[in-house]
């Protein structure tokens, strides 16, 4: 279950896609963190994430869990954008059975999931590709 | 730091064990390897477990476990490091026995998985990924190891075949251990035909939900030898870990933190792949196990796959891998699978394991891995 603060204070990645751009070495963090994976920076400054980039590796999920059930199959990537940041998420309005590793994406904004009959519906990002197959 | 050796060992049947408790099934286990130790007390004990919460509603099981054994009020302390708490609460016993804080100490692990349902249990395990930029997006775990598959098969050309006879091998293997959950053989083609849970990893590469327990007696060598024990020394304990979420890896094909883990070991034991008799390793999915071979330096990067269709892992093979059928055909009760691997490590060194012995083993490695591999625990053990 997804509370209410903890769905909300998500919402600037999940809607708005900011990430952290480390003021020292320049690495892109999405989420945003702390501490920079690359040089220990503590300084970021807050940038947008890339909206398009390829498919780095993905799979087709048969066996959904909670609040997926009424969509699978579905697709679930990791895309690499094309400001080097890697994010994971799924892969929609497309062939599945021609989704290949490499396929150009594009970010766009939908719903995620639902809690439950009566919690959250949840928004985010998802990847359609770019030549449809 | 004192040397360590492991006297004593115990593992139930593994399964859905319906008519009993997290309690009742840790402590069968526990008394087991108490009996086979063959002393009368315990100083401190470690239990592995990933979730009883999420499971069946019980925390605080150091305490709990502790005076179920009669041995309170001995320090119990619970370790979390997902499925790889077993190899966890290990290294603590291990740590605290080389210390010298404690002299006997009991390394634990046990989890009751199927009190609940199956999307209870997946969400449970579910926890051990990056909740708000994996799981949120409807990823599961055979979905990420599935990603790290595909791009090992679109890299390296391993097919689907060789994920296969990872199964086919580990329930092969599986079938001559009296306490293993499924140890019916498989053929390549039923694998292969069985249900596609997240592409291209089916039912049959998935490793089972399980109830399940097991523990070990540590004590410093030292002492082992006065009381006449078969010496089993620890040589090597190493953990190391990875960022938790599959797509902040530099590379999704390989297990960083395996490899690191496994180099620490090594130097410890001053030993190297070539000198190992035998591995247990953390085959969650058919992938998972060739990505840890490659990454414990068995075989070259991407060699993996070909080395398992090869029968190279198998026994008799140039190193058996999973004597013991592997978390695939054992099953994996997840917080007990890393000390189960252990157990069956020492029982290979004593030359105790039937018609699965390996013949003059001499030195054995464990490795136990959480999540899609953001932590592993490497261990080596020398037949004294």
């Amino acid at each position: 279950m997804i509370g209410s603060a903890r769905y909300w204070r998500e919402i600037p990645q999940r809607y708005r896609y900011e990430a952290a751009k480390c003021d020292a070495c320049g690495h892109v963090h999405f989420p945003p963190r702390l501490v920079c994976q690359k040089c220990k920076g503590r300084k970021f400054t807050t940038t947008n994430l890339a909206l398009t980039g390829v498919v780095e590796t993905f799979t087709i999920i048969r066996v959904a869990p909670t609040g997926f059930g009424d969509e699978a199959p579905y697709a679930v990537g990791v895309i690499r954008l094309d400001d080097g940041v890697k994010v994971t998420a799924q892969i929609t309005d497309c062939d599945l059975e021609r989704l290949a590793i490499g396929d150009p994406v594009r970010l766009e904004f939908r719903r995620v999931q639902q809690d439950g009959e009566s919690g959250i519906i949840c928004y985010g990002y998802k990847f359609v590709p770019q030549q449809r197959s | 730091m004192r040397e360590v050796a492991i006297i004593g060992v115990g593992q139930n049947r593994w399964g859905e064990l319906w008519g009993k408790s997290i309690r009742t099934v840790w402590t069968e286990a526990a008394l087991e390897a108490i009996d086979d130790a063959g002393v009368d007390h315990i100083d401190a004990m470690y239990v592995g477990c990933m979730s009883g919460g999420l499971f069946v509603g019980q925390e605080h099981l150091g305490a709990l476990l502790a005076d179920q054994l009669g041995q309170g009020p001995i320090p119990g302390t619970r370790v979390e490091s997902a499925c790889a708490s077993g190899g966890l609460a290990f290294r603590q016993a291990y740590l605290a026995v080389a210390s010298g804080a404690h002299d006997i100490v009991l390394a634990s692990g046990v989890e009751k998985m199927t009190d609940v349902d199956g999307g209870a249990a997946t969400y449970a395990l579910s926890t051990a990924a990056d909740q708000e930029y994996e799981c949120y997006h409807g990823i599961t775990f055979p979905g990420l190891y599935a990603m790290m598959a595909r791009v090992h098969m679109h890299r390296f050309g391993t097919t689907r075949r060789q994920l296969a006879q990872v199964a086919v091998k580990n329930h092969a293997h599986g079938s001559m251990n009296p306490l293993a959950q499924f140890p019916s053989t498989v053929t390549a083609e039923q694998v292969e035909q069985s249900v596609m849970v997240a592409d291209p990893l089916r039912i049959l590469d998935c490793s089972p939900i399980t109830d399940g327990a097991a523990a070990v007696v540590l004590v410093p060598l030292d002492l082992a030898r006065r009381l006449k024990k078969p010496i089993v020394r620890v040589a090597a304990s190493a953990h190391a870990t990875d960022a938790i979420a599959l797509h902040d890896r530099q590379d999704l094909a390989w297990l960083a933190s395996t490899e690191k883990a496994a180099e620490l070991a090594y130097g410890q034991a001053k030993i190297g792949p070539a000198q190992l008799s035998l591995v247990e390793v953390h085959d969650c999915f058919t992938i998972a196990e060739i990505m840890v071979t490659e990454a414990l330096g068995l075989f070259e990067r991407g060699q993996g796959g070909k080395a398992a269709e090869a029968g190279h892992t198998a026994l008799g093979g140039k190193i058996p891998v999973n004597c013991s059928g592997g978390l695939k055909s054992k099953g994996h009760p997840v917080g007990a699978t890393g000390i189960a691997q252990i157990r069956e490590a020492t029982m290979q060194l004593r030359g105790d394991c039937g018609p699965r012995q390996v013949s003059k083993a001499h030195w054995a490695l464990t490795q136990n891995m959480g999540g899609t591999g953001a932590s592993t625990v490497v261990h080596i053990f020398e037949r004294g």
